[in-house]
């Protein structure tokens, strides 16, 4: 009994002293600030800033090679902190949350097939495009859904749909859709086009109900062209974020339907 | 010149329905040429051809509509006659959207325009002409394998300094279910096939030659021995058992000359062999002595949906809907179209795609023969490892790629897989196998183009 006890004193005796020597010959220097901005950060690890989490995000503020502001989770109030401990200028930024531009649901965007693959979205646009007879639109398998880390996204009715709350910006959603049909937009926005597919008309209603066809009238109802509250990319209408309408009659009179107030889903709704 | 069967058997493989006698006796018969036709700039494997005409151009049957665009690509020809109506990007059959030309063929050219009379590249004698001016030809032909994969012939037949071509392989297996396009083309087209394999000989610069064909193909075997009959040098053909994939370039490889690719990058040259379809091969033929670039392809319509099966040949860009309608259109409700063999092929969705020049069949099935399963946990029976020709365990990579382990994955070599769907087929729980496998590749196939960028970048900096 008490040799066992010497024994394990002695073992832990001596591990403490090599600990102590190593602790003062092999120490590296961190710079305290990285530990402080790293605190500051939401601590998602997102990945949305476009480093590897947030403690790299945190290495690389400090280190003077990554603009203050890129984190979009954590926004203004992050932004100021990490100002203040740094002591640089904070940059400006507003808080972006993504946006599906698809409402052609199961019952208004016809399905062309019937897919019984894996359910993601990307394997389902390797074969034949994927179901949905626009080419354009939220096919509605997922994968959106599977890489948020806040799992803001949810599947309606064949439709991703973002919860705007919970979303804090980070941009995946946007690099895995294999449609490109997710942006980010200024979560101040509220009117949004809810339409991806800029073929003309006749095309898009063959396919959707709900697509918009380039009838301009949005334009027209928001103070014409040079009030320049949308652009046009074919036959396809785009709010113009960094001047959004804020007039909600347009929704309304939308003859295509494709256009919403404050299109983001609210759970709990 | 003699016939010999395959001394080696691969591992794995099935046995599908082959259902080739509703179009095995339908000799090939030509489409009156269709009002429309939409030429993809994306008929081959590698990059898309750039378009170089505009809408409302006028253009001539075999100008070049898309040149070129990088090493591995070939140039693309207009089929026929026709006014540009509009350049759009279209669906092709594999889901991906490419620009294509939408031709009016019924169009007449403004003012007074010469009739287009003559060959439209000068024909060669290939006796005379040099290994160089060969291979241009080909290159300038168009063509790519007539196959199903669509890599450019011309690469193919210029292997890299170094390496030697020993063994040239006609592949004359057709192991798809339903396919007879290439069957008919070795009974009707036998002396085009034997003049296309002197031209290649001459290329790849006199290699053995192996015509592989599946013992279920009696007459082609006896319409190839009639045509090769007076053939000098080491020439074989050689008949293979009938189990699917034996037409897949590797399978074709080991049961003609026993040797084994390795694992991916490396390509059948490196164990000193070139694997082409027949098609191809005659396609090289009409290039060289006739001046004919690869403008149609024979394309098997068949499937029990169909009122008369038929071989057909097609200038690329034919719509799948005018192929139907030619071949008598639908007997009864079509559950599921395929571009393509069963195996292999894509299911699409619209019969407005049109073909390629590697589209070699196109099924229309009714609902008897189209399946709807719902797939179901794996139970572990092992018979996709068993039925996998490229010794993988196929069940544990749809395992990995299901809990989104691609690297699982790949270290259980997942790159391997030829995606023949032997595995799919043998399941007896439904599982989309192939599928997740191709979802890895995918997948591992982008990782390494995003490093392969950022290196790039690295290195610019």
């Amino acid at each position: 009994m008490t040799i066992a006890i010497v024994c394990i004193a002695g073992v832990g005796l001596v591990a403490a002293i090599v600990l102590a020597i190593a602790d003062k010959y092999l120490s590296v220097k961190e710079d305290p600030r990285i530990g402080m901005v790293t605190a500051a950060l939401p601590g998602a690890n997102c990945g949305g800033c476009g480093f590897p989490g947030c403690d790299g995000y945190a290495r690389a503020l400090v280190a003077g090679t990554a603009p203050n502001g890129a984190c979009a989770a954590g926004g203004d109030a992050c932004a100021a902190e990490i100002a203040k401990i740094l002591g640089v200028e904070a940059a400006a930024t507003e808080k972006r949350v993504a946006l599906v531009k698809c409402c052609g649901t199961r019952s208004e965007a016809i399905r062309v097939g019937d897919y019984n693959g894996i359910c993601d979205c990307n394997v389902a646009a390797m074969t034949a495009g994927g179901d949905k007879g626009c080419t354009y639109g939220c096919l509605g398998y997922g994968a959106c859904a599977n890489v948020c880390p806040k799992n803001a996204i949810s599947i309606h009715d064949g439709l991703a749909r973002v919860d705007k709350r919970l979303c804090i910006g980070c941009g995946k959603c946007v690099a895995i859709c294999p449609k490109k049909v997710i942006e980010l937009v200024p979560a101040s926005a509220t009117i949004h086009v809810l339409c991806n597919n800029p073929d003309k008309g006749p095309a898009v209603r063959k396919v959707c109900g709900v697509g918009c066809m380039g009838c301009h009238l949005c334009e027209k109802n928001s103070g014409g062209k040079e009030a320049g509250h949308f652009t046009f990319e074919g036959f396809l209408a785009k709010v113009n974020y960094a001047n959004p309408p804020t007039d909600a009659q347009i929704v309304a009179k939308c003859p295509a339907k494709c256009m919403a107030e404050d299109a983001h889903f609210e759970s709990g709704n | 010149m003699k016939t010999v069967k395959s001394q080696f058997k691969f591992k794995g493989g099935v046995h599908p329905d082959y259902n080739k006698e509703l179009a095995r006796e339908q000799p090939i018969e030509k489409i009156p040429l269709p009002a429309e036709l939409v030429i993809s700039m994306s008929q081959h494997l590698g990059a898309p051809a750039k378009c170089v005409v505009k809408a409302g151009d006028f253009v001539r049957r075999g100008q070049v509509v898309g040149e070129k665009n990088g090493f591995i690509s070939v140039c693309v020809r207009t089929s026929a006659d026709g006014k540009v109506k509009a350049i759009e990007k279209r669906l092709g059959p594999a889901g991906g959207k490419a620009d294509a030309i939408i031709l009016d063929t019924t169009a007449k050219p403004e003012g007074e325009v010469a009739e287009a009379s003559g060959p439209i590249l000068e024909p060669l004698d290939w006796r005379t002409a040099s290994r160089e001016d060969l291979l241009k030809r080909v290159e300038e032909a168009g063509i790519c394998g007539m196959g199903g994969a669509g890599f450019p012939t011309n690469v193919k037949l210029n292997p890299p300094p170094g390496k030697r071509c020993e063994y040239l392989i006609l592949n004359g297996a057709e192991c798809e279910p339903y396919l007879t396009a290439d069957y008919r083309l070795m009974l009707e087209r036998a002396p085009r096939i034997r003049l296309g394999v002197e031209i290649m000989r001459k290329i790849l610069g006199g290699p053995a030659v192996r015509i592989a064909i599946e013992a279920n193909k009696p007459e082609a075997i006896k319409a190839m021995e009639t045509a090769f009959a007076d053939i000098d040098g080491n020439v074989e053909i050689v008949v293979l058992p009938v189990l699917y994939p034996q037409g897949s370039e590797k399978h074709q490889i080991f049961a003609t000359v026993g040797r084994v690719v390795p694992e991916p990058p490396a390509l059948p040259i490196d164990v000193g062999c070139v694997v082409e379809n027949v098609g191809t091969v005659a396609a090289i033929a009409d290039a060289v002595e006739l001046g004919e670039p690869l403008l149609e392809r024979v394309t098997t319509v068949s499937g029990g949906a169909v009122a008369q099966p038929k071989n057909v040949l097609a200038p690329c860009g034919t719509k799948y809907s005018d192929l139907i309608a030619f071949c008598g259109g639908e007997k009864e409700p079509v559950a599921k179209l395929i571009s393509g063999g069963t195996m292999m092929g894509f299911a699409v969705s619209t019969p407005e795609i049109s073909t390629t020049k590697t589209t070699s069949g196109l099924l229309l099935l009714p609902n008897s023969k189209a399946y709807q399963y719902v797939s179901q946990a794996c139970i572990n029976c092992g018979r996709c490892v068993r039925a996998c020709p490229m010794n993988l365990n196929a069940a544990e990579i749809a395992k990995a790629v299901e809990s989104d382990d691609i690297k699982g994955a790949e270290d259980a070599h997942v790159m391997t897989c030829i995606e023949c769907g032997a595995c799919s087929f043998s399941c007896p729980a439904y599982r989309p196998i192939t599928q997740f496998c191709r979802r890895a590749k995918n997948s591992i196939r982008a990782r390494i183009a995003a490093e392969k960028a950022k290196a790039a970048a690295a290195a610019k900096k």
